[in-house]
């Protein structure tokens, strides 16, 4: 049941991001890219991260598409004239693309035992990646006891509390860009 | 019940962001070239969720900072959009070739 409706909603995420790329109007792109960032969320959610499908929805399809949005129609980017790429370079696209999917497919054969026959190997990277990632049964078990916000949000404000209060600087400064930017006087 | 869905989650991040890249290489014109981008952020974000099934909500955390990174490109790239906007009366990216020597 759940796999079904994974590959329903794949299948939704896939179809919108090529119609994304193909579609000739700035807007019908946006829109076909909403509906990847919709069928993305749900994904996420099947993948145990109701958090993220949470954010999806507000980070993604709530503010950065709305974003693009106002762009669109305040540049009316549609009235102009069309464009596109000759032959020879959209053959050449489409050409590494494909070599790009053959190649990123290599991670479909990713398991856990061939990861661990990787890490038996090299004793030190095994104590490193360890640190990084504690074991998985560790989170199931924080994930059972305090939810999975509750997980999610214990090691972002202990281990990761440096880079997160980074984050915020990085958003003032954002955001004080995007101003100087796009105001035609100070 | 959701391990089996590891190797399909990949294989589906592999796929958008194979678009994705196809997509910046085909179109020309600034704005869709940034939504290609934006495709790209959600296929490693995608992977990111998968690989956490087995490796805890370490890979959460990231997802959350490529998210806030991605809101702070968005805003400071459509804010450069606008500015080659107001100069050239265009987005096309073929006219944006002030660098070029």
């Amino acid at each position: 049941m759940t796999e079904a409706v994974f590959y329903i909603f794949a299948a939704v995420a896939v179809l919108g991001a090529a119609m994304c790329v193909l579609q000739r109007s700035a807007v019908s792109s946006l829109v076909w890219l909403l509906t990847t960032m919709f069928a993305l969320a749900a994904i996420f959610v099947l993948l145990q991260a109701e958090l993220l499908g949470v954010l999806q929805v507000l980070v993604y399809v709530g503010a950065i598409l709305v974003l693009f949005l106002f762009v669109v129609m305040l540049l009316n980017v549609d009235a102009l004239r069309q464009y596109s790429r000759g032959a020879v370079s959209t053959a050449a696209a489409v050409a590494i693309g494909g070599l790009l999917l053959v190649e990123l497919f290599a991670i479909w054969r990713y398991t856990p035992a061939r990861l661990a026959a990787e890490l038996a190997q090299s004793p030190q990277m095994a104590s490193d990646l360890a640190l990084a990632f504690p074991a998985a049964s560790t989170n199931a078990e924080a994930i059972a006891t305090r939810g999975i916000v509750g997980a999610v949000a214990a090691p972002m404000f202990q281990t990761y509390l440096v880079p997160f209060e980074i984050t915020s600087i990085l958003l003032l400064v954002a955001l004080v860009g995007a101003v100087v930017l796009a105001k035609k006087r100070l | 019940m959701a391990p089996d869905l590891l190797g399909p989650a990949l294989a589906l991040s592999a796929v958008l962001f194979s678009i994705g890249a196809a997509g910046v290489l085909l179109r020309r014109s600034a704005i869709v070239l940034f939504m290609c981008i934006e495709i790209m952020l959600n296929a490693v974000n995608l992977a990111f969720i998968a690989l956490a099934l087995l490796h805890g909500v370490a890979g959460h955390i990231m997802v959350f900072f490529v998210m806030t990174v991605a809101a702070a490109e968005a805003a400071v790239g459509l804010a450069i959009i606008l500015v080659v906007f107001r100069h050239k009366q265009s987005v096309d990216l073929q006219h944006v070739n002030l660098l070029r020597g």
